[in-house]
């Protein structure tokens, strides 16, 4: 039967040998902490545009908070779009790696019980956890799920860009069409925007957390992979 | 027939009133003075547009608007005198003459007269939550609207249900575009309208005798191209960064943004902040309170006036997006912590057996986890 990850799992006993695997490759890698710093960014600027800071003293004519907080929140997600169209891309020409997180075997027998292998395994049921050159079943999931959460966050982060840009606008030309799918008032735009960004942070929370328990409780790299590329096995 | 200047003259209304109509008319267009012979020879030369004003469940706050228009000129000259030829509110007739009229225009300008519609039907118990005239409104608005030419939506009942379709709209009162599926319907949301918006959609309407530029929800462009926010005076201080947070503060004092206080500015389309309201002279939030949004869709159903992230009723509790995003990432945060904790407790408890020699625990532990396999 085709197997997704393999069981590294039992130790092999004191003297362990270590070997590693290229997974993700620059172009992905490059992806990854642009969307990082993207994330970031939006996250902190997001929450002020919605929740802006205590008013600044002095003539309108001298400042530019909310000016600046807006134009930061803009030029990221100009940058986060991109990276996710690059990213597509590089799923079409990358390795297989680059195509884990987008298209999930769902379909497969096999890839569904590793995944409730995984999940057993967060539940502390497994005693031994399973190792993948490139994500298990449960961080594929979560991983599609982020992209489409992302890409739902670029469709309605334009859709109210373009509002301010005016109906002239490219971004409310091929945007704008959002708007009008949520009922019309883009209030609730807004607010599915907002909750857009807390599932994120939610995500990340999760991811970071996962990420760096499975380097240290399944012997396998994690982090560094993000890093170098490679991944090792650390037994 | 009748053209419009040929009825204008014969209420006795000047050449040279005429020719300032026309200029006027342009202008609040937004058409330029090149247009201004255009109007005139169109007024000049084409047959009157008949429009009928139906009522139907609203409170008639756009019919107090629209006869308080700032310029009396497209008020009168173009409705009251020559082309409103039933409206039930305001016209002199009552009864059954009034109902006979009706049916006279219905018939002698067959597909030719426009529809202005101000409120909405209910449909619920067949319709007879709102019955003038001894029929269900919904019916007279489809029986008067088969051979229309166009319907106007006048404010937010018309366009998007308004106050009486806000939840749990118990007579379930349904916007114009819904009831009437073959007509276009240009809708002019506000609760109530702009008056000279009014005024001017339907100048446009009957001098060209075309629809105006509608956006992606029926809006005329013109009026409803930009959003409040685009051209609010205190703009400024929103981009640089001040900001009401109290009713009663310094910033109140000094006209900042009133962003803070839940003014729907942003996310509202229409034309107060430049036409303004009573002959130009404010709009609400020149006169310091926020914009509560009443001519986009829903807008009672979206939260309060008062809060910029609005609470979502979806959720049942009173709840807004940042408070379910703190307790959920509070949440996620004690479970990571725990999870974090057991993993430690596990970790560590494997490690004392996993270090044993391998001929110990090890190989047993290997054996048994094969078995299962098989």
């Amino acid at each position: 039967m085709k197997s997704y990850g393999f069981d590294g799992n039992a130790p092999q006993g004191l003297g362990r040998k270590v070997t590693s695997v290229y997974v993700y490759e620059a172009p992905v890698r490059l992806w990854h902490w642009v969307t990082v710093l993207c994330i970031i960014t939006l996250s902190v600027t997001g929450y002020l545009i919605g929740k802006p800071l205590p008013s600044v003293p002095g003539e309108a004519t001298f400042n530019f908070v909310m000016g600046y907080i807006r134009f930061a929140h803009f030029t990221a997600g100009y940058i986060l779009a991109i990276g996710l169209i690059g990213r597509l891309y590089w799923a079409l020409v990358g390795n297989h790696h680059a195509r884990e997180i987008i298209l999930v075997p769902v379909w497969d027998k096999a890839w569904w019980k590793e995944f409730f292998f995984e999940v057993r395994w967060y539940l502390f049921i497994e005693r031994y956890p399973k190792k993948y050159i490139g994500h298990n079943p449960v961080g594929q999931i979560a991983m599609a799920t982020f992209l489409w959460v992302a890409v739902f966050m670029c469709f309605s982060g334009f859709a109210l860009y373009g509002e301010g840009l005016g109906t002239k606008s490219w971004a409310y030309q091929a945007f704008g069409w959002v708007i009008s799918a949520f009922g019309g008032n883009s209030l609730t735009v807004h607010n599915w925007h907002r909750l857009g960004m807390w599932s994120i942070i939610l995500f990340v929370m999760i991811h970071v957390y996962a990420a760096i328990r499975e380097d240290i409780m399944s012997k396998q790299s994690m982090v560094s992979t993000m890093i170098s590329g490679f991944r090792m096995f650390k037994d | 027939m009748e053209t419009f200047y040929q009825a204008m003259r014969r209420q006795g209304v000047t050449r040279r009133s005429f020719l300032k109509f026309c200029s006027l008319t342009a202008t609040s267009l937004g058409l330029g003075s090149a247009f201004v012979p255009r109007i005139a020879y169109a007024l000049e030369t084409k047959p009157r547009v008949p429009v009928i004003w139906l009522h139907g469940l609203e409170c008639t706050c756009c019919t107090e608007s629209f006869i308080r228009s700032a310029h009396p000129l497209a008020k009168d000259a173009i409705l009251s005198l020559i082309s409103l030829d039933y409206d039930d509110t305001i016209m002199a007739a009552a009864g059954h003459q009034a109902e006979a009229i009706l049916d006279d225009l219905i018939k002698n300008h067959k597909g030719n007269y426009i529809v202005a519609v101000e409120g909405n039907p209910p449909l619920n118990e067949d319709g007879m939550y709102c019955f003038p005239g001894g029929e269900p409104f919904v019916e007279k608005l489809k029986r008067v609207s088969a051979d229309a030419k166009a319907l106007i939506a006048w404010g937010s009942c018309a366009s998007w249900g308004c106050v009486q379709a806000a939840k749990p709209n118990p007579t379930r009162a349904t916007p114009v575009h819904q009831v009437i599926l073959d007509k276009p319907v240009i809708k002019v949301p506000g609760c109530p309208p702009i008056p000279e918006v009014m005024a001017a959609v339907i100048t446009y309407m009957v001098t060209f005798d075309k629809i105006p530029e509608l956006d992606r929800q029926g809006r005329p462009k013109m009026f409803y191209g930009q959003r409040i926010h685009d051209k609010c005076y205190r703009r400024p201080h929103f981009d640089a960064g001040q900001f009401v947070e109290n009713w009663d503060d310094d910033g109140a004092r000094k006209g900042y943004c009133l962003y803070k206080m839940g003014c729907k500015g942003p996310t509202t389309y229409n034309a107060c902040s430049t036409v303004r309201w009573n002959d130009g002279v404010s709009f609400p939030i020149q006169s310091g309170h926020g914009c509560i949004g009443c001519s986009e869709e829903g807008f009672w159903d979206k939260g309060s006036f008062y809060d910029r992230v609005t609470s979502i009723p979806q959720f049942g509790v009173e709840a807004n997006a940042d408070k379910i995003g703190f307790t959920v990432a509070g949440t996620a945060g004690a479970a990571i912590a725990a999870h974090a904790a057991v993993s430690a407790i596990k970790s560590t408890m494997l490690k004392k057996q996993d270090l044993q020699p391998l001929d110990a625990a090890a190989p047993a532990q290997n054996k048994d986890k094969n078995e299962e396999k098989v």
